[in-house]
């Protein structure tokens, strides 16, 4: 399928599974996956990367239009989307050359793993500290990132296993 | 010049990634802040009817409960007007029926097409808009009690700040009279918190709090919850643990109230500050 509409059919996939599904889904009553951060982990390496930061702050800020919370949202996915160059240097080895061979699946599962939980541990924590907009309830924002990131990263491995074996 | 041209150039994306979190940082201000939320919000044309469209549907699942609670609604309701017509009749008087001479508030029915209530700063979303004569400011309550007030409206949609939200400040009251405060530390979604209660003002346990009539907004006398906790130690704003007769996690039918006196007692008010 052509790239610009597969991302385009999962940009708005996305929303729509995050704000009708997941949203609605408070696990113990409050905790709550947020898979709408593959976006960074599909989306393709590229040397230009305005369209990229653009479309995830548009994610980003969709979400927020649905959940009534201002920018948080499109914060936190915009602070991954602009890091995940750094990560990936960092965790997998990859510079600018191997950018267009780029196949996060094809990845030993470890490194992809570090990757993974790191830019899913920050983009809960700064979601959830941004959310309780203050320095009182430390804990309980500590606890939101931990509890919401296992989710999250259960139901993203889950969905990954799913749809790689058909191919 | 050039050298200027070539700082853009190597920081271009980190300067690109600045100004869009500058954006963002601005949104998250503004959306907490009760007169300046403008732009980012539930009740726009787009969400709002997506989310009308879906609750048209999820609606189906709760209707039992909700037919049981409007029904238990009535039952008071039809309780009330048996004690006022026999209070009119034995005093022997002449009822007026005058129609919106001393009427001071309109209700207007709606539903809940979006409930949050697990952060923070919660708000809910309602199917009608300014175009059924709502507006900024108005007390949204249901049957059991207070729910929130209305703060972002579009023409078919109004977003409401609910009162699980941090921002949120009531005018509560004690059944003797005693009142205080009504606002949530966003824990717990069961219970909110009175403050600022008189320390003389006698509370127990069980006691059900009202809501006050000292402000524009709430009409006096609608239910909140009952007292379950008080702090009995030397802190400066005693706050006492209210439960919530209203179940926040399941809410669909609901009322906004429109206070016809607003802009009057509004002027007033203003005019003294001047």
């Amino acid at each position: 399928m052509n790239k610009t509409i597969y991302f385009g059919l999962l940009f708005v996939f996305l929303v729509l599974l995050q704000v009708f599904v997941l949203n609605n889904v408070l696990f113990l009553g409050y905790i709550n996956p947020y898979l709408y951060i593959i976006f960074v982990f599909l989306y393709p390496l590229k040397k230009s990367r305005i369209g990229f930061l653009l479309l995830s702050f548009a994610l980003g800020l969709s979400i927020d239009f649905f959940s009534d919370s201002g920018g948080i949202h499109a914060f936190s996915i915009l602070t991954i989307a602009y890091f995940r160059l750094f990560f990936i240097r960092l965790f997998l080895n990859k510079f600018e050359v191997d950018y267009p061979f780029f196949k996060l699946n094809l990845e030993p599962f470890g490194k992809k793993f570090n990757y993974i939980v790191t830019l899913t541990l920050l983009h809960h924590f700064l979601l959830f500290f941004l959310a309780n907009f203050s320095f009182q309830n430390m804990s309980q924002v500590f606890l939101n990132t931990l509890y919401s990131s296992v989710f999250t990263l259960i139901l993203y491995f889950l969905s990954i296993y799913i749809f790689s074996k058909k191919q | 010049m050039q050298q200027l041209v070539y700082f853009f150039q190597k920081f271009k994306y980190f300067l690109f990634f600045l100004l869009l979190q500058f954006i963002a940082l601005t949104l998250i201000f503004n959306n907490l802040n009760f007169q300046k939320s403008k732009y980012v919000n539930s009740a726009n044309a787009l969400t709002g009817g997506l989310y009308n469209k879906v609750a048209n549907i999820s609606d189906y699942f709760s209707l039992k409960a909700t037919n049981t609670k409007l029904l238990e609604e009535n039952t008071l309701l039809r309780n009330f007007l048996q004690q006022k017509t026999t209070l009119s009749f034995s005093m022997d008087s002449i009822v007026l029926d005058t129609l919106k001479y001393h009427q001071k508030y309109t209700v207007t029915s709606a539903k809940i097409i979006n409930n949050n209530y697990a952060k923070a700063f919660n708000f809910l979303t309602i199917n009608k808009g300014t175009a059924v004569g709502l507006g900024k400011e108005m007390a949204v309550v249901n049957g059991k009690g207070i729910v929130g007030i209305t703060d972002n409206l579009s023409l078919n949609y109004a977003r409401i700040q609910s009162i699980l939200n941090k921002n949120t400040r009531i005018n509560a009251r004690l059944k003797n009279g005693y009142f205080g405060t009504l606002k949530w530390n966003g824990l717990d979604y069961r219970t909110v918190q009175l403050i600022d209660i008189p320390r003389q003002a006698p509370v127990k346990i069980g006691d059900t709090i009202e809501t006050g009539g000292k402000s524009a907004i709430f009409p006096e006398g609608i239910l909140i919850g009952e007292v379950v906790e008080i702090n009995n130690d030397n802190a400066v704003d005693n706050v006492i643990n209210v439960k919530l007769f209203n179940d926040m996690s399941a809410i669909g039918p609901v009322y906004v109230i429109k206070n016809l006196q607003k802009e009057e007692i509004k002027f007033l008010e203003n005019e003294a500050d001047e």
